[in-house]
């Protein structure tokens, strides 16, 4: 059986990303306080107050998953401000590229989507693995994607890439900044865990608990049907 | 500390409402942008446009300083943090006289991300944006590039905007906009920390009776944390590494400034000022134009700055030009 993520798939993530957001906020703005400017929680929950604010209307307003999920981007690109904007803004603008105009999209292309985001926030900040970023927990993360076979293991493979995700952010605490506020601080960022790359992991455990909640229902709907 | 506001997610929509209020005579609100704010009194005749722009948090920095030859528009952010893409965009469709605008801003990552996109769509519509960002603080980098921008915006910005308003074109403006960011160096000492309006809660720990010499506009870690010393102590530690960190030097002329950064009361600052001035003056180093207040400040944040100006004739005729804003009026 193919696995196919449906529009509402995203949109029940947008909004478990927002809940987990606000739960989050005051953890990642304390990340932040240790190497930043202490505000990156505070920016994400501004911009996700928003997209849950307009989302039946984001929703409702757009066909497809591309122009749904580049709906909430530039939601997050207005509202947001900072670095976090315009990189959590492409991230989610480009991230439907290559499936303009699908309703549904195969497990397949949910990992080339990824893909395209992540190369859309390597793009606009210019960051590598290794600078303390972001990047140090997508880029290893959408790699493990592409280079899996997840036909028929599509939960395992997504709870794999998760575990990815957080070693790629705990990666990030012996590390030197080479990118953003932190990179004035030299040596004195060793020992503090980046919180972009923190907050990009728990985003994509949102997308993952929302997998599980409608692979959850399937089986359900599925086994309903077999009766 | 206590902050007197409302919802902590409002601050900065009830700010501009009020500051659009107040100096009503100066400034309005973009009909396009609720973050954008328009000089009333700008040049009748076309020049290039200067907008600052940056994070909530620093009054009167930006805002404050739109008015008579001096911005023509400011953009503003959420609480420290650069305002987005579109009404960068949307400041440069509001003042443009087809002379070109130019960006100033601290030198931040989310600003040059943002302000970069901003010019990106101006440039779209055929209008010509150069962007500079300001990087006085010489303890942030050793990099002059990497160097973030603190009360020296005030320079850098008050530099520009006189060689906009002398009707230079847009080339020249930015070259000496960038002579100035070359030659101000600013480095600061903060007592405690800001208090994040959302969470009402401080940026960073601090224990009363510390400093910190070095620490950022936004609570950025400086050298090193220690007991709080006499003002005049304090002042010596920071003319030292100052001009350790700049090529100003006996027999130089420079404009010097002390930034208050929120809290720290007019007294201080000026008992800072008198031993700058005492320091310089021993040292042979000639003090042309001084400034002393809360000309960028970091909200509630106990602390200040001190900037010194290498100036030649150039600068120093355009640090002395007349202008009139709600906050900078010479």
């Amino acid at each position: 059986m193919v696995v196919t993520l449906s529009k509402d798939y995203f949109v029940e993530s947008i909004k478990k990303i927002a809940e987990m957001i606000e739960k989050e906020r005051n953890y990642l703005t304390k990340l932040d306080s240790d190497i930043g400017d202490g505000d990156h929680g505070i920016n994400l929950s501004i911009g996700f107050r928003e997209v849950t604010k307009r989302l039946s209307e984001l929703n409702e307003n757009t066909e497809d998953i591309s122009s749904f999920l580049k709906k909430v981007g530039m939601t997050l690109l207005g509202k947001v401000g900072g670095a976090s904007g315009p990189l959590y803004g492409s991230f989610f603008m480009k991230m439907g590229t290559d499936v303009k105009g699908k309703e549904v999209v195969t497990f397949e292309e949910f990992i080339k989507m990824i893909d395209n985001g992540v190369a859309a926030v390597e793009m606009r900040g210019k960051a590598q693995v290794g600078d303390k970023t972001m990047i140090d927990s997508l880029r290893p993360g959408a790699d493990y994607l592409k280079e899996s076979d997840p036909n028929g293991r599509e939960l395992e493979i997504f709870k794999e890439f998760i575990e990815v995700l957080k070693q790629g952010a705990k990666n990030t605490d012996p590390l030197i900044a080479k990118k953003g506020r932190s990179l004035r601080l030299g040596e004195r960022a060793i020992g503090h865990r980046d919180p972009g790359a923190e907050s990009s992991y728990l985003i994509f455990k949102a997308f993952y608990e929302s997998f599980q909640d409608s692979d959850e229902k399937n089986r359900i709907k599925n086994g309903e049907s077999m009766r | 500390m206590g902050r007197l506001i409302n919802d902590g997610y409002d601050v900065v929509e009830e700010m501009l409402e009020g500051y659009t209020k107040v100096h009503s005579d100066y400034v309005r609100f973009s009909e396009e942008s609720d973050r954008v704010i328009v000089s009333k009194v700008m040049s009748e005749e076309p020049r290039v446009r200067i907008i600052l722009g940056g994070g909530a948090g620093h009054e009167p920095m930006f805002l404050g300083y739109v008015g008579k030859d001096f911005a023509d528009a400011a953009v503003i952010g959420n609480v420290n943090t650069s305002p987005s893409p579109e009404p960068c965009y949307i400041s440069v469709k509001e003042v443009d006289s087809g002379k070109g605008c130019l960006y100033l801003y601290g030198n931040y990552a989310g600003d040059v991300l943002n302000f970069d996109m901003g010019a990106e769509m101006a440039a779209d519509e055929g209008i010509r944006v150069e962007s500079v960002s300001v990087k006085d603080d010489v303890y942030s980098s050793t990099n002059f590039e990497d160097r973030r921008g603190v009360a020296g915006d005030l320079i850098v910005f008050k530099t520009a905007a006189a060689a906009a308003a002398k009707g230079y074109d847009l080339d020249k403006v930015v070259q000496l906009t960038e002579k100035a960011n070359r030659n101000t160096f600013s480095l600061g000492v903060a007592l405690s920390s800001a208090t994040l309006p959302v969470t009402g809660e401080a940026i960073f720990e601090m224990n009363e009776g510390d400093m910190e010499v070095g620490m950022g506009l936004h609570g950025e870690p400086g050298i090193e944390r220690k007991k709080l010393k006499p003002a005049n102590e304090v002042i010596d530690e920071i003319l030292n590494h100052l001009l350790e960190r700049s090529p100003i030097k006996e027999g130089d002329e420079t404009l010097v400034m002390i930034n208050g950064l929120g809290s720290l009361p007019l007294m201080d600052q000026y008992i800072c000022y008198r031993r700058v001035d005492q320091v310089l003056e021993e040292k042979g180093i000639i003090i042309d134009r001084s400034l002393v207040g809360n000309y960028a400040t970091s909200m509630d944040m106990i602390g200040m700055s001190v900037t010194l100006v290498k100036l030649d004739n150039e600068l120093r005729e355009l640090l002395a030009a007349s202008c009139d804003t709600p906050y900078f009026k010479q």
